[in-house]
């Protein structure tokens, strides 16, 4: 009786679990059948059949350039990355290992700023960057991105590195390394799992970002995101292109996170201590 | 050279005097155990001493040189820690030569260090492993081999023995004092366990509090303890601590008597009792006996082959000459019975 039971419980929670994941998951199925109709179809009402032409990717790569948007949105997502691992790692090293009794208010503080809606602080950061001349270059908004990711970037390392064991970090002091060596050999390569996911969810968070790269850029700067929006045009919409634009926008991403599934999972810490 | 002064070392976390002033000499190779019960500040003491906590008052001299203010990597100590903090991410002759690599000794020297070491500690066949691939002793023993590379003026030794099994423990407990033997380096031992104490220090430092209560060699400390404190808590079993009229008898308001300075007879004694629970350990015999007139139930450490049992009358005679007695405020009274 009991084993028959856990066996239907188990049956209910994999229905319940595919079912979440599908719901989840179409929007972007979609997407990619829309991408796969032409134009007529597109419009034409629900279908889950396509007649799969490639049509539309056609017409966004020969109408708009596909290039340039996807090379500005890798140096945007990578570059400010390791921009904010470079402040990142300092700053989370410093409060999960030498904690003052003020740490969590400040981590508590820069997890406000996201709570803040971006739209509230549009004019002045707009009034900045037309003034200091950083309106549509990739530094300027690969320092922007790089900021407003930056809370959570500090607070998932923070996390990450409380886990390590302080006394390994002590045995290091005592075995004379300085503060550098300390970070570069013992710290970083022990916390490369979480460095590495840390990493993948900013170049995600980076990648999709659409309120600042919008504002921000016309076209020198533009990446995906932006790319993606210009076909939502005032003349019409066109929902195979944007389809399409959207797929591929989002394809580099998506194939990126597969692969990198496991490598995020796995723990290196095991063994150091007890 | 390993010589350690702490003068009037104190240290506090927010209005917690942990260590309160504080004054000790450790000796060039010397091997020093800090034993107390937990909470009583030793750890917290090695950790002033190896520099990993900032000290609140007083001064660290090391060598004669004042290091209070140094880091930790410049005091040329070496420390080995209770949970080992091996490095994960790298294999055993990694771990052995990572101090070596900090101090940029030339890798032929390395080499030759880390051979050494491996042999010494029987690390031999494990130096390509990883930590993670070990058993507890053989990290420990990683652990010593990368504080012994380092050719410190001290080693720091907190705890290290305590995570592993009672077997493994005596086996590693040889194998230190062997190196000590060996290197005649100054050693810092933390310990809670009085046994470690008793067999492994030149002298042993009894905290209680933050304060030391005693400082002698083991047999020291194990004759003339200063107060019943000490006398409570150095000897295994421990000694027996009788107040009342048995006390005043004595002329002191406590006396204390080890289980081993008891003799049993069934006809005559001081103190007739009734034994108790009797635990045989081949060797030796302890049976706990219930004293007519006593408060406290009285340990008594016997042969292996006496034959006595639950509920039989003894008589017990303690051996006055190895009596201690104390006073009022639980210090040692010198003077002889």
């Amino acid at each position: 009786m009991a084993r028959a039971s856990s066996t239907r419980s188990k049956i209910g929670y994999t229905i319940a679990a595919w079912a979440v994941a599908l719901t989840l998951f179409f929007p972007i199925l979609y997407t990619i059948i829309t991408s796969l109709k032409t134009e007529q179809e597109a419009i034409s009402g629900f279908s889950l059949i396509p007649s799969f032409t490639w049509s539309s990717f056609e017409a966004v790569q020969t109408q708009n350039d596909y290039w340039k948007p996807f090379t500005n949105s890798v140096i945007l997502a990578v570059g400010s990355t390791i921009l904010a691992l470079i402040v990142a790692i300092p700053a989370a090293w410093a409060m999960a290992f030498s904690p003052t009794k003020h740490t969590k208010n400040i981590l508590m503080w820069m997890l406000s700023t996201k709570m803040m809606p971006a739209v509230a602080v549009l004019v002045p950061i707009y009034l900045i960057f037309l003034r200091t001349g950083l309106m549509d270059t990739r530094i300027g908004l690969t320092v922007m991105l790089m900021l407003i990711n930056l809370p959570i970037v500090v607070w998932m390392l923070y996390t990450y590195f409380r886990e390590i064991p302080g006394e390994i970090l002590e045995a290091a002091r005592m075995d004379g390394a300085g503060l550098r060596d300390e970070i570069l050999y013992v710290l970083t390569p022990m916390a490369i799992p979480g460095i590495a996911s840390t990493m993948l969810l900013n170049v995600i968070l980076a990648w999709n970002e659409a309120f600042w790269t919008i504002q921000l850029t016309t076209t020198n700067a533009a990446p995906l995101s932006a790319f993606i929006a210009s076909f939502s045009s005032p003349q019409g919409l066109f929902w195979a292109k944007l389809s399409a634009a959207s797929v591929m926008a989002i394809a580099p991403i998506l194939i990126m996170g597969w692969f990198s599934q496991k490598q995020l999972v796995r723990g290196l810490t095991f063994g150091a201590v007890k | 050279m390993g010589r350690i002064t702490l003068e009037n070392v104190t240290k506090r976390f927010g209005d917690v005097e942990v260590i309160p002033p504080l004054n000790l000499d450790i000796d060039d190779g010397e091997f020093v155990v800090f034993v107390g019960p937990s909470g009583c500040g030793k750890s917290t003491l090695l950790r002033l001493i190896a520099g990993l906590e900032d000290t609140s008052g007083g001064r660290i001299l090391i060598d004669g040189q004042d290091a209070t203010e140094t880091p930790p990597a410049k005091r040329g100590l070496a420390m080995v820690f209770q949970s080992y903090a091996l490095y994960p991410h790298m294999s055993v002759r990694k771990n052995i030569a990572f101090p070596m690599r900090m101090a940029s000794v030339p890798q032929d020297e390395q080499d030759r260090r880390i051979e050494a070491a491996a042999k010494a500690l029987n690390l031999t066949d494990y130096l390509d492993r990883k930590p993670g691939q070990l058993s507890g002793g053989q990290r420990q023993r990683v652990a010593i081999g990368r504080a012994i590379v380092r050719e410190p003026s001290a080693f720091l030794f907190d705890e290290p023995l305590s995570n592993l099994d009672a077997a493994l423990r005596v086996g590693m407990r040889l194998e230190i004092s062997e190196l000590h033997n060996r290197l005649k380096t100054t050693m810092v031992y933390v310990t809670h366990d009085q046994v470690e104490a008793m067999t492994m220090a030149d002298k042993i430092v009894v905290l209680r509090a933050g304060h030391i209560e005693q400082v002698g060699s083991p047999m020291e400390l194990y004759r003339a303890p200063k107060n019943l404190f000490v006398a409570g808590f150095i000897g295994s079993p421990k000694m027996n601590l009788l107040s009342g009229p048995a006390a005043a008898e004595y002329g002191a308001e406590t006396i204390g008597i080890r289980p081993e300075h008891i003799g049993v007879s069934a006809t005559t004694g001081t103190w007739q009792g009734r034994v108790g629970v009797s635990e045989h350990l081949g060797s030796d015999t302890f049976f706990y006996v219930e004293g007519t007139g006593l408060a406290e139930t009285i340990t008594v450490r016997a042969g292996g082959d006496i034959d006595l049992h639950h509920g039989d009358t003894v008589f017990l005679t303690p051996d006055t000459a190895q009596m201690h007695r104390f006073d009022a405020a639980g210090d040692r009274i010198a003077a002889p019975i």
